[in-house]
């Protein structure tokens, strides 16, 4: 059983922008039925502005494939070709509330296609990750795909490979060879870290870090899943929030407090504590 | 919601009347069957009394039967067991559509410098007999092929199989895990020296299983230590599960014809109408030869996982071979091997019927299923091209 948010249901369920646009001005179609994924997405797009007005998609596969594509068509509608380019397939999974990280590569097919189509309405050719030479030959992933999902989500082991583009999942047959692409590439450049938290903050340094990871980092994935959180106090390394709507009844709302504490704990300081007021 | 559940080949209720006959070993009756004072010891005789109703179900003596924690243990015990005892025979035979409990344990004895064939089978999941005959050889320690196939529900000639190998005296066990409560089968025909069973699939608690093991075959033990079940398998006695194993095989036995008819009947109906009425559907599996209880159903065009995902907003429980709900890329192994195309096993959905499912239960699966699929299909690029 997949651990779905309520938001990859909502949007499993009730897809949203499902279906073609007739006379398109840009179609993505990437994955195939064999691989067990596949999604074609067609735009609208102002001609004057680059602006994407209207945003549709078809799409074979399981519910976060589904929710994925309904997530991208939400994403891309209203913005420039330009802005559309730089939604990640961590954006799509993150306006989701989350991906189980097998499911990861569901987000990836999402930009993959959004690429395609852009590529199309430009009338240029494909992109390299898409039209390279296979490494895994069972779901058809190019090295450049490899290279470019493991830099942008920081992936270090052949698993998290295959949790966001599939390779390697089939046969296996290719594993030395993602081997080698990871060696390759995290030998040059050590993996991005999350921002390192600072050694030693004063009180007012402190309380402002706090509000600032509550803001940028904790809210909106709140507010995605119809919640809230308000920040109350802040008495020594007792952080005290209040949570709003959605996140009150829930019956993960300890698990949330939690989450929240991990998180203040991982960018601000260790001692951090977080209370309901 | 009462679940709708469709779900028997992976695990089953437990029957109010086994429930009823293991309560009071959990509760006054906690004894330890091998205790010396007359509290525990007493328990030695209930434990004797189910495993003769477990031998009766399958027509055993109550001696070749051996309790164990569970179908995989089963499986386990009789393979490590054969080639134990081979006289340093190093070659396993089974099947590209057993249960992981038998295949990826003869892959583990394929590292540890053993040699496995797995055999393979039709498009209707039927076993290549010739294939079966050419692998044999004089290393062979075991063969081990299952009753009945727990995707597809297929039966396997496990009587054919079976005679084959007492003539060349090579060690013969059958996953039966499946098939046994579900079809009659009976040991004293069967040319088989190993059998495995499962509580969970017939209504008995989890975490009980027996093997049969006939009379006269080496055996050497799997779990090793105290002096329980004839020194077979060590372990004191899981007694309240074996109460309940007993209770749940004297019920398999008395109603297996009637259930049989009444499965089978159910199953067609649902079959039937899910065929009729979604196009580009179709059967996997022999349905000649086939357990009463199981349908194992492709929708083309959809992926599995969705399917099983819309039913459950109805409380409707199923099972499929898609990739997507397996946990791994991998579709089922089963309908790889049976050579059903990806794009049919992506949307493959295994219904599983039980004694407690009705007719009601049925006809709103054959209510929901067009609609659902039809919905799926628009979603799909591929709907089009119906």
């Amino acid at each position: 059983m997949w651990d779905y948010t309520n938001k990859v249901k909502e949007h499993f369920l009730n897809p949203k922008n499902a279906g073609e646009i007739e006379n398109p001005d840009a179609v993505g179609d990437v994955g195939s039925i064999v691989c067990g994924d596949a999604l074609k997405i067609t735009l609208s797009i102002d001609k004057d502005t680059n602006t994407i007005t209207d945003a549709k998609f078809q799409t074979f596969g399981c519910a976060s494939a589904i929710a994925s594509s309904s997530a991208l068509t939400e994403l891309v509608k209203g913005k420039t070709v330009d802005e559309a380019l730089k939604i990640t397939n961590q954006d799509i999974a993150d306006y989701l509330g989350g991906l189980p990280k097998e499911k990861m590569h569901c987000s990836v097919l999402g930009r993959e296609a959004l690429e395609a189509a852009i590529a199309n309405y430009r009338g240029e050719a494909l992109p390299l990750e898409l039209a390279g030479k296979l490494v895994c030959q069972c779901f058809a992933v190019t090295e450049e795909m490899i290279r470019k999902v493991a830099i942008e989500n920081h992936l270090t082991t052949v698993e998290e490979i295959t949790d966001y583009t599939k390779a390697g999942g089939g046969c296996g047959s290719c594993i030395p060879e993602i081997e080698k692409i990871l060696k390759d590439i995290w030998s040059v450049k050590a993996p991005e870290e999350t921002p390192k938290k600072p050694k030693k903050l004063t009180n007012l340094q402190k309380i402002a870090l706090i509000q600032d990871v509550l803001e940028k980092e904790i809210r909106p994935k709140l507010q995605a899943d119809g919640g809230d959180i308000e920040l109350i106090d802040i008495d020594g390394n007792s952080v005290v929030v209040a949570l709003r709507a959605m996140c009150v009844s829930c019956p993960m709302g300890g698990v949330t407090l939690k989450g929240i504490e991990d998180k203040l704990r991982e960018l601000v300081s260790e001692e951090l504590k977080v209370v309901e007021g | 919601m009462k679940p709708i559940y469709f779900d028997n080949n992976a695990t089953t209720p437990v029957a109010p009347e086994v429930l009823d006959a293991m309560l009071p070993y959990l509760k006054e009756y906690y004894g330890n069957p091998s205790s010396m004072h007359t509290f525990g010891g007493q328990l030695h005789k209930k434990v004797e009394e189910a495993r003769a109703r477990v031998a009766e179900l399958i027509g055993a003596d109550p001696e070749e039967i051996i309790f164990t924690s569970c179908g995989t243990e089963s499986d386990n015990t009789a393979i490590a067991g054969a080639v134990e005892v081979s006289g340093g025979k190093r070659h396993i035979i089974t099947t590209r559509v057993e249960h992981p409990a038998v295949m990826n344990f003869a892959k583990h004895l394929s590292r540890k410098g053993y040699r496995s064939t797995f055999l393979p089978v039709d498009s209707l999941g039927r076993l290549d007999m010739k294939a079966f005959a050419d692998a044999l050889d004089d290393d062979t320690a075991i063969v081990s092929v299952m009753y009945a196939n727990n995707e597809t529900g297929v039966i396997f000639p496990v009587a054919e199989i079976g005679s084959v190998l007492r003539e060349r005296g090579i060690i013969f066990h059958s996953d039966a895990v499946q098939a046994a409560g579900k079809i009659l089968l009976n040991v004293k025909e069967l040319p088989v020296d190993m059998l495995s069973l499962s509580g969970h699939k017939i209504h008995a608690p989890k975490g009980i299983g027996a093997l049969y093991v006939r009379k006269g075959t080496r055996f050497y033990p799997y779990v090793i230590g105290g002096h329980q079940e004839r020194g077979r398998r060590a372990g004191t006695e899981n007694v309240a599960s074996i109460m309940g194993l007993g209770k749940a095989c004297e019920l398999a036995k008395a109603h297996i014809e009637n259930e049989s008819a009444y499965l089978s009947a159910l199953r067609d109906r649902l079959e039937n109408a899910l065929v009729k009425n979604c196009p580009d559907s179709r059967i996997n599996g022999d349905t000649e030869n086939r357990l009463p209880n199981t349908t194992n159903i492709s929708f083309e065009y959809v992926e599995g996982e969705a399917i099983l995902l819309r039913l459950d907003e109805h409380g409707i429980c199923a099972s499929s071979g898609s990739a997507c709900s397996s946990g791994s890329l991998e579709p089922s192994h089963v309908l790889r091997a049976m050579g059903v195309p990806f794009t049919l096993i992506h949307g493959s959905i295994r219904f599983s019927l039980s004694r407690y499912n009705t007719e009601a239960e049925v006809d709103k699966v054959i209510e929901l299923m067009p609609a659902l699929i039809k919905d799926l299909r628009a979603l799909s690029p591929f709907g089009k091209k119906i």
